[in-house]
């Protein structure tokens, strides 16, 4: 009797772990559509992740969608729940709130959340947090700009698009501009983190402004249009552009040692490729995942400027 | 209580005092007396070609809009359209360079490309809306989608980058100058000549008012209505493709945020010009003034600081209303 309760329970055991071995859980992720140069390396860097987790961890599966605005963003999650039958959810929303609703009903539905770079407006939805560091972003940048024009000089701002972000990394930068009463902040105006507002905006500057030490251009996307415009006015006083985010042009310059473009400041979209790896560890490892990551912007110099530089990545 | 029938009199007397034609260029001229009373430095040489060269985008696309407009038309498709024609021009090209070299010959293929492919999409959309009897709204908003999508794919997201040494020899049309005026500016007038021509001194350009003012008549006149209709598109198209021209050597590359809005400010152009939207009437001499006006308006916002940044659009708002008001049209015919 006691064999055969034996028995029994080694079967028992061995059918579980069968039945285990072959449910494989399913990773959603759902980021927006590649409309401009960042979202286009999340949009790669989420596509690597996958290749490589399911590699990695032939019981996982991962299924990457593109939204191209919130409301399509919302429909593809719920899809994900009712048709692919994920267990989780690596989502960059396109907008926070439009959004917080749609990944609360998802959640309630007992799949893992991992929210990415922008927050819900409610942090309690999620189970993982992977956030790039915005202020950091601002902060570092203006560290460097100040530390590089040795505490004087003239500069001047291109913003991005007026977005909670954008703030984040111009309040932060200001606030280290307060550090330094030497450097006197010109104007700031917003180049919407493109190449063609950049150049007409540094354009405007360059024809106001007589003098310019330094350009906070804060993307690399703006800092494009920023360096042609200086070309084209075939100015001199310019010592520097600082850009930002990790355009792969722009870390080529850095590791060249361009004068003009001598460091960068990170804002990776690998981000979320951590974020579906993160999900990945909550299936195959018992290791603690939930929490908060924040994900650092360091600064690119030319030591360290090959570490960063991904040349197949299309940003 | 007044008699009703004084009302059409004073109705007709009124267009005596309206500025008409003229409320544009007063407004660009109240623009730039006070953006150099801002700031002096607006008046320099250099700023206005920077205005001017810029404008030569919007400006020749919005030539190509006059036509549209006033045959009754519309396109919404032109900053995808834009977008898709310099991708392809620089694949074009990148493509082409091994074989020919990095050099004006290349450059000359990749010329003649992109205005073939420009007058091949506007003659999609002639035919879609003639042949096809499609709205043109609808036929140029489905293009406004696919043309920005497909330089999206064939970008990844990011941006397509044209060969450098190329680049190089290129940029000279843009950056470059004959008899000391930018060369955009030149193939600008250019283009604004020729379509004011075609406009007020052809067969063609009278044909396309009378299609705009009445299609009905204008086929009981035994006008061509859908070839006229047809060649307003490819007019449009290859306008595109001049500005895609001047657009891809400015920073030899293009991303899906190319052009983005472009057809806004075309039509906006269009319409501050004097141009009336359901067609009809209108003159190329009005839509360079527009153009030149609303890149104006921002140009100004750059040079000064003394609205808060967040409100740029609002005064773009303002001054495009306003300028509307001074020019305002014939009420009813």
């Amino acid at each position: 009797m006691k064999r055969i309760f034996q028995v029994i329970l080694v079967l028992a055991l061995a059918v579980t772990t069968l039945a285990f071995a072959q449910d494989k859980s399913v990773i959603g992720v759902s980021i927006p559509a590649a409309d401009h140069g960042w979202t286009a390396g999340v949009v790669y860097w989420a596509n690597q992740a996958k290749a490589q987790v399911e590699k990695a961890y032939p019981s996982l599966t991962v299924i990457v969608k593109t939204a191209k605005d919130p409301a399509e963003q919302a429909n593809q999650i719920q899809d994900l729940v009712t048709v692919n039958k994920i267990n989780a959810l690596v989502i960059l929303p396109y907008e926070s709130a439009p959004l917080t609703k749609p990944v609360a009903d998802v959640k309630k539905q007992g799949v893992f959340v991992v929210v990415v770079d922008r927050g819900l407006t409610d942090p309690g939805i999620q189970d993982v947090y992977v956030a790039g560091d915005n202020p950091g972003m601002g902060r570092v940048s203006g560290e460097y700009v100040a530390q590089k024009l040795n505490g004087q000089g003239k500069i001047v701002v291109l913003r991005g698009i007026p977005t909670v972000i954008d703030n984040q990394r111009y309040d932060a930068f200001m606030e280290v501009m307060k550090q330094h009463p030497g450097i006197e902040v010109l104007d700031a105006q917003y180049a919407n983190w493109n190449r063609d507002d950049g150049f007409k905006v540094m354009q405007d500057f360059l024809t106001r402004f007589p003098q310019i030490d330094a350009v906070w251009a804060q993307d690399d996307d703006i800092a494009v249009g920023v360096l042609r415009a200086i070309q084209q006015a075939n100015r001199t006083d310019i010592q520097f552009v600082l850009g930002g985010a990790g355009m792969k042009e722009f870390i080529k310059k850095v590791m060249d040692g361009d004068p003009l473009v001598p460091a960068d400041v990170l804002y990776p979209p690998n981000m979320v490729a951590t974020a579906i790896n993160v999900a990945a560890m909550h299936y195959v490892s018992g290791s603690a995942v939930l929490g908060t990551y924040i994900v650092a912007a360091p600064l690119v110099t030319k030591d360290n400027a090959s570490q960063y530089y991904f040349p197949n990545s299309p940003f | 209580m007044q008699p009703e029938s004084t009302v059409p009199t004073t109705r007709s007397r009124r267009p005596r005092f309206r500025l008409g034609g003229l409320g544009p260029l007063i407004g660009l001229a109240a623009l730039v007396a006070l953006a150099t009373i801002l700031n002096p430095s607006f008046l320099t040489i250099g700023n206005i070609f920077n205005v001017l060269t810029r404008t030569s985008f919007i400006g020749i696309i919005a030539v190509g809009g006059t036509f549209v407009i006033i045959a009754g038309g519309i396109d919404l498709s032109v900053g995808s359209m834009a977008a898709l024609l310099a991708g392809s021009m620089i694949l074009f090209m990148n493509a082409l360079a091994p074989t020919f070299g990095s050099g004006w010959l290349t450059i000359f293929f990749g010329v003649v490309f992109v205005v073939a492919l420009g007058g091949v999409f506007g003659l999609g959309h002639g035919l879609a809306i003639t042949k096809g009897r499609i709205e043109p709204f609808i036929v140029t908003l489905g293009t406004l989608g696919i043309f920005r999508s497909v330089l999206t794919y064939l970008s990844e997201g990011g941006a397509i980058t044209l060969k450098l040494d190329l680049s190089d020899v290129y940029s000279h049309i843009y950056y470059g100058s004959l008899l000391r005026i930018p060369i955009p500016i030149w193939i600008f007038l250019a283009m604004a000549g020729l379509g004011g021509l075609l406009l007020n001194r052809t067969a063609f350009g009278r044909h396309v008012q009378a299609i705009g003012s009445n299609e009905q008549v204008a086929r009981f006149a035994a006008l061509r209505v859908d070839r006229e209709k047809i060649l307003t598109y490819v007019i449009q198209g290859v306008c595109v493709a001049v500005a895609t021209i001047l657009y891809v050597p400015r920073l030899g590359s293009a991303s899906p945020s190319t052009g983005l809005l472009w057809e806004l400010e075309a039509i906006a152009a269009v319409i501050i010009g004097g141009t009336a939207l359901k067609g009809g009437f209108g003159s190329v001499s009005g839509t360079v003034v527009g153009a030149i006006l609303l890149s104006t308006i921002g140009n100004v916002l750059n040079l000064t600081s003394i609205i808060s940044v967040y409100l740029n659009a609002a005064v773009q708002g303002v001054v495009i209303i306003l300028v509307a008001f001074l020019q305002r049209g014939r009420r009813t015919q």
